[in-house]
């Protein structure tokens, strides 16, 4: 297992200095930076100043050179648009942005999980057809969508939840489903599938034949079984919604890492983008392998290896 | 039920296309003029709508129905050139690590693994924002993102494959890599593929509404539908239709390729690509 997780590891890291090159090879895509921080009404004199404020005119490789051995010691360098440290920006707005995927994934269990349980025990009726239909319903919604759906239903005409801001708890609510709908139908489907595997296996029946009741066995047995890929999967999908939270946040004016990201983007502030793309890679890079940690202490045939 | 389902799918998908190809024939209106006299006008079944406008018309005065027809020639296009251009590039990788194994192999799973690591929507919005905006470029940017999934299933379809017995009679008869490749292998992991084409199209019809809502993919005057909804946005309160319109055809058209690809893949008896 220790070789297991090790093999894990140094490709982790791997992964991580690639993302590196990539997140600061991205913001170089339009060429000259200096010409799009500068702004359109530049003159060639304010370019080349900014191009010598910002370190600009130096050879990309000592460029890059000089973003990750910084990087690496946790200096992000500076914002542009803040005249601030990227590292504090970023820290400051992360509890934002981790609140809002934790309840969105906490809400995507809670509806996922007895959905996926209900539909294998009924496998192939009617209601497990349905929950499969209400599935691809969930991904089919256009989140932003959604979102301003729910802002028109629950925050207007029911006046039941606040629709932008997260002055109270109840802020994140409203967002915390939109993001949670993005991950129930694969969770749903796993656990599902999960599920049918174990009631079909052979310590089901003999729990069965022992005379437990059904409901013990569905929930002390089956469902313990079924969950371990949904518990790996389940790190997985945070990885993924906290960098699909961008749009989220930009429709809720929540001012987390995703509304700092959208608006650096917007506002050329390089510094910040390319940051947050690194910072929200290892996170996910981090949950991966912590879903595969879990994986390998969990599952024998992994741990013997 | 299943196969209603599927009929519907393909109904709905047939449906938006034949509106994308005929959307200059059967457009009331020029979906780009302006008529500041006509703003806001509510859909012919509301109070104060008019048969002019079946559909209403936008902040700007623009006839709704005729944008959302043309809305769905952008819709379609992202949708098929996305697939086009991530399938060439997914399907390679994976074709690629599955047959020839080993080092090859790992070094495809390595891309894959970067590429899942990379946050999709700020990177897509990052590379629209740094080259511009445009149609062709919202779909290199989907078309070079989107590729994951293809890799993942041709590569493991792939590995399958490989060593069934054709494949060795192919390379008995000294058939060449390139024909092996391309004429035994390609064919037969060809199924599974079609319904990851369902499921990428559809997400990549979905990312590019996202990201004309947040500014940063097709630009205005361009009708496409998550532009619609984000120009609506700031009348929703009062018109509601002006969101709702767009975003149900959205949904609708996203959900009818899902139940396609859903159906197909009970058809064609093809695993749940996860």
């Amino acid at each position: 297992m220790l070789r297991f997780l090790l093999r894990r590891a140094v490709l982790a890291l791997l992964v991580c200095l690639t993302v590196l090159v990539i997140s600061f090879a991205l913001t170089r895509l339009s060429g000259d930076l200096a010409i799009s921080i500068a702004g359109p009404n530049a003159t060639e004199q304010d370019i080349a100043t900014v191009r010598k404020n910002y370190g600009l005119d130096r050879p990309l490789p000592t460029q890059f050179v000089d973003w990750a051995v910084h990087a690496a010691e946790g200096d992000l360098g500076r914002s542009y648009l803040y005249h601030a440290p990227v590292a504090g920006l970023i820290k400051e707005r992360m509890p934002i942005t981790l609140t809002l995927g934790l309840t969105g994934l906490v809400i995507a269990l809670v509806v996922a999980i007895p959905l996926g349980v209900i539909a294998a025990m009924r496998e192939g009726s009617l209601l497990d057809r349905a929950i499969g239909l209400l599935a691809l319903f969930g991904q089919a919604m256009p989140s932003f969508w959604l979102s301003l759906v729910l802002i028109i239903w629950l925050g207007l005409n029911l006046q039941l939840l606040p629709i932008s801001g997260v002055d109270t708890w109840q802020g994140y609510i409203m967002p915390g489903i939109v993001l949670a709908f993005s991950a129930i139908p694969a969770l749903m489907r796993l656990t599902r599938a999960g599920m049918i595997d174990a009631l079909s296996s052979d310590y089901i029946r003999t729990a069965r034949a022992k005379g437990l009741s059904s409901t013990k066995i569905v929930l002390k047995h089956a469902l313990r079984n079924a969950a371990m890929p949904v518990v790996s999967v389940a790190a997985v999908q945070l990885g993924f919604m906290l960098g699909g939270s961008i749009v989220i946040e930009a429709v809720f004016a929540l001012h987390g890492v995703g509304y700092l990201a959208w608006e650096s983007i917007s506002k050329n502030d390089f510094p910040v983008v390319q940051a947050v793309v690194l910072i929200l890679a290892i996170i996910y890079i981090g949950l991966t392998l912590l879903a595969d940690a879990m994986n390998a202490v969990l599952d024998p045939r992994l741990r013997a290896a | 039920m299943k196969h209603a389902a599927t009929s519907l799918g393909a109904l709905i998908v047939f449906a938006v296309l034949l509106a994308a190809v005929v959307a200059p024939l059967v457009a009331p209106h020029d979906p780009f003029v302006q008529d500041l006299n006509q703003r806001l006008v509510p859909p012919e079944w509301m109070d104060g709508g008019s048969a002019v406008h079946p559909f209403g018309t936008d902040q700007l005065g623009r006839d709704y129905l005729s944008r959302l027809l043309y809305g769905a020639r952008i819709s379609m296009m992202i949708g098929i050139f996305t697939v086009v251009t991530s399938g060439l590039i997914g399907i390679t990788l994976g074709v690629f690590g599955g047959y020839f194994g080993g080092k090859i192999d790992e070094v495809v799973m390595f891309i894959i693994t970067c590429r899942l690591s990379i946050p999709l929507i700020l990177v897509a919005l990052t590379v629209v924002a740094l080259i511009g905006s445009s149609l062709l470029v919202v779909i290199l940017t989907l078309g070079l993102l989107l590729w994951e999934r293809f890799a993942v299933v041709s590569r493991t379809t792939t590995m399958q494959v490989r060593n069934l017995d054709y494949i060795a009679a192919a390379q008995a008869a000294g058939a060449s890599r390139r024909h092996i490749l391309l004429r035994e292998v390609l064919p037969n992991i060809l199924t599974p593929l079609v319904v990851v084409a369902t499921l990428e199209m559809a997400l990549a019809i979905l990312l590019e509404a996202a990201l004309s809502f947040l500014g940063l993919g097709v630009p205005p005057p361009l009708p496409s539908w998550g532009l619609m909804i984000a120009e609506g946005k700031d009348y929703m309160f009062f018109s509601p239709w002006v969101i709702m319109i767009p975003g149900i055809a959205l949904f609708v058209l996203v959900l009818g390729i899902n139940l396609l690809g859903d159906g197909l893949r009970d058809l064609l008896g093809a695993a749940r690509p996860t």
